[in-house]
């Protein structure tokens, strides 16, 4: 008789959305985000990163990049510490994203020195030549508004000092982004150490290889070892290389 | 009923939109997968990866889909019902506002206006613009199925109704934030249960938006392209109600093994498996209803269209419910493999549908046959080998991928860098574009044969128009 009764239909059709909306999207809110998951430590965002936050939301990152590490085997050994729900709870929106074309950053935060970032972001080749990531050079030639920060961190209830807002002037985008991507997952203590070092996935694949068969260490040298080391080994974000001479053991 | 009482020029005006905003869709979807290939084609900052891929998803759904979601049920309720539509006026500023919609969603996407939610990117202002064409749109229908001439309603009907309800829901509870201008704003949620809601709403938007309108459009122009009615009306009944009813726990199968409470994640996925039962009611039904009409997939182009429509459908409801298994997930999620997942549903089974809808469409409201039947045959390969070569070729590369990732040396340490597992993918994405490709071609032809189908075709035999018998 529903098949007559548009209206009855339509209440009927509310109904059946209904119960499975209130137990899987209604009912969580009582759980999540409350001091059940509450972790110490994790602290809102600075002005600055959450304005680098707000870049990242709006040239899209999160179309390449997630945000989340799953607790497997092969991620935490990838990433890091697996996240967990209270390491979220000042993020408006979530950016957990869907796609991994590019790594999962939820654990970037203190991986690399700051100067990495800024050299990455303006070319990303440069740093790793086969990667498909865009240029985003662009970012350090737009200014922040100060003003216009102020009033982000009034709506989002996260504590500010005039000095910080002032701060930034003189600040741009590309300074608020990095700053942002050093705070990712680094709220809780999971890395051991707190300096920052290059924990990489890197390893040397030229292990055990017989030294005279290898291709020449010149071009090696340029599309491994240059970015950090400088062209000549004259050191840039990695230390100077000239007159060292380490074994494999300590070099690799 | 008098032919010419039925309000079909919007519908033709729906038609001629939806077809413009689905070239747009794939054109961009083109660019972008050459983006994938050559990070040079990035342009900042308006035309790079980041800010183009929103623009061809939402193009793709809010353009192309829902384009002819209003197109096709804007018939569709006039023929069932017998009665024209409710109000002309307002289905004219429905059209208008359709196309400033989407315009306004272009722009602001490359502008870097976005919310960052998936399939939901638009900032407030737009929001509050597609809740206006909703609730035009649903006003328009509902109206008319309340003064219709026939009582009972038809299988269609049902799945409009149900889709109308459902996304007005679901918009409206993901929409909610706090504007912090006319052009930001920050979400009403936080952390997880963000992504719990977003959840909640991007795969119940597959289901109101590209499941539920569609199947309501496959129940209708199947038999009035085959010419015999559909297998069975109880099965019809079961698929709907229990569809509906099961699609609103599955959300949270797209986070798995994040910090979303495990429970939430166990019941997602026990009901996305639950869910092939209802989508392969339709399936079956569908197919059932073909017998004795076989032959009918060598004869009749409409519906070779609309069966491999309902079997990508088919295809579509056996591999996500795969997908939502935990240990799946596990291995595949974050791959190549989620976008050719999509991209079956998308190009495969609602495209498909919306092809075999335009295609029947034309006809009956401009009374031009079709320009040319060898034209729509041609198109139909090219858009089965393009979605194939797509799909097959990420399928592929997600299942590298994940067995890259998950490589681990004796030591128990890992074998692959990211850097290796990314470059590994060049040869499948250029492939990718290689599908895309072929997939515009086929759909430039399509919109050329209408084009020359309302300037040149013939006229139809007048009994077309006003003959057909009920649905």
């Amino acid at each position: 008789m529903w098949e007559k009764k548009p209206i009855l239909l339509l209440v009927l059709a509310t109904c059946a959305i209904l119960v499975g909306t209130i137990v899987t999207m209604v009912l969580p809110f009582a759980w999540v985000n409350t001091e059940a998951d509450r972790i110490e430590g994790v602290t809102p965002y600075t002005a600055l990163q959450q304005e680098g936050r707000d870049l990242y939301i709006r040239d899209g990152c999160n179309n390449c990049h997630t945000q989340t590490v799953r607790p497997l085997v092969p991620e935490v050994l990838r990433y890091g510490d697996y996240s967990k729900s209270g390491e979220f709870v000042y993020d408006r929106p979530f950016l957990w994203g869907s796609k991994r074309t590019g790594p999962d950053l939820a654990r970037l935060g203190g991986k690399y020195p700051d100067a990495w970032h800024y050299k990455h972001m303006e070319s990303p080749r440069t740093m790793v030549p086969k990667t498909n990531m865009p240029d985003y050079g662009w970012l350090s030639e737009n200014p922040l508004d100060p003003q216009m920060i102020q009033r982000k961190m009034e709506v989002l209830g996260f504590p500010f000092t005039a000095e910080e807002i002032k701060a930034l002037n003189g600040k741009n985008e590309m300074d608020a982004i990095v700053a942002y991507m050093q705070k990712l997952g680094s709220d809780i203590p999971w890395r051991n150490t707190t300096k920052t070092e290059i924990v990489g996935d890197l390893v040397n694949p030229y292990i055990g290889v017989d030294h005279a068969t290898m291709e020449s260490w010149e071009d090696l040298y340029q599309e491994n070892c240059s970015a950090c080391h400088g062209d000549h080994m004259e050191g840039d974000i990695g230390p100077e290389l000239i007159g060292e001479d380490y074994d494999d053991e300590i070099l690799f | 009923m008098e032919n010419q009482t039925y309000n079909y020029a919007i519908v033709r005006s729906f038609v001629t939109w939806s077809m413009i905003w689905g070239l747009v869709a794939v054109l961009v979807g083109v660019i972008v997968s050459l983006q994938m290939v050559d990070p040079d084609l990035n342009f900042p900052p308006y035309l790079t990866f980041g800010r183009l891929r929103p623009v061809h998803t939402n193009a793709g759904i809010y353009g192309w889909g829902i384009g002819v979601i209003f197109a096709a049920f804007f018939y569709i309720v006039q023929r069932l019902c017998k009665v024209p539509l409710w109000s002309d006026k307002l289905a004219k500023f429905q059209l208008w506002f359709f196309n400033a919609t989407i315009i306004a969603s272009a722009v602001t996407l490359l502008l870097g206006y976005t919310t960052s939610k998936e399939y939901h990117e638009m900032e407030w202002p737009i929001d509050i613009m597609v809740v206006i064409l909703w609730v035009a749109f649903s006003i328009n229908i509902i109206m008319t199925i309340l003064k219709r001439k026939d009582e009972q309603m038809y299988i269609s009907l049902w799945y409009m109704m149900a889709a109308i309800i459902g996304v007005a829901i679901l918009y409206l509870v993901n929409a909610a934030a706090v504007p912090v201008s006319l052009f930001k704003s920050y979400s009403a949620y936080a952390g997880t249960n963000d992504a719990n809601v977003e959840w909640w709403f991007g795969h119940n938007a597959v289901a109101m938006v590209l499941t539920a309108p569609f199947l309501g459009m496959f129940y209708y122009f199947l038999p009035k392209s085959t010419g015999v009615p559909i297998y069975s009306h109880r099965l019809s009944i079961i698929a709907f109600w229990s569809l509906i009813f099961m699609y609103l726990w599955t959300g949270a199968h797209h986070l798995l093994w994040t910090p979303v409470p495990d429970w939430i994640q166990t019941l997602a996925m026990g009901f996305s498996i639950m869910l092939i039962a209802p989508s392969w009611g339709s399936v079956f039904n569908g197919y059932l209803s073909m017998k004795g009409q076989w032959h009918q997939m060598r004869e009749n182009y409409l519906v070779k269209f609309l069966i491999l429509g309902i079997t990508f459908y088919g295809l579509q409801t056996l591999q996500g419910p795969m997908q939502a298994i935990r240990s799946f997930s596990a291995f595949i999620h974050y791959t190549d493999w989620v976008p050719a997942h999509i991209h079956m549903g998308t190009m495969g089974w609602v495209s498909m549908i919306c092809f075999a809808s335009i295609y029947y469409l034309i006809p009956r409201i401009y009374d031009r046959e079709l320009y040319s039947i060898p034209l729509a045959n041609l198109h139909f390969w090219l858009t089965l080998v393009g979605q194939l070569v797509w799909s097959i070729s990420l399928w592929i590369a997600g299942v590298l991928q994940a067995g890259m990732w998950n490589a681990m040396n004796s030591d128990g340490s890992l074998t692959y860098t990211f850097m290796e597992t990314m470059v590994e993918m060049y040869p499948y994405w250029w492939a990718r574009v290689f599908g895309g490709v072929i997939y515009m071609a086929g759909l430039v032809l399509f919109i050329y044969n209408i084009y020359m189908s309302v300037k040149k075709g013939e006229p139809t035999a007048v009994q077309t128009a006003t003959t057909e018998g009920r649905a």
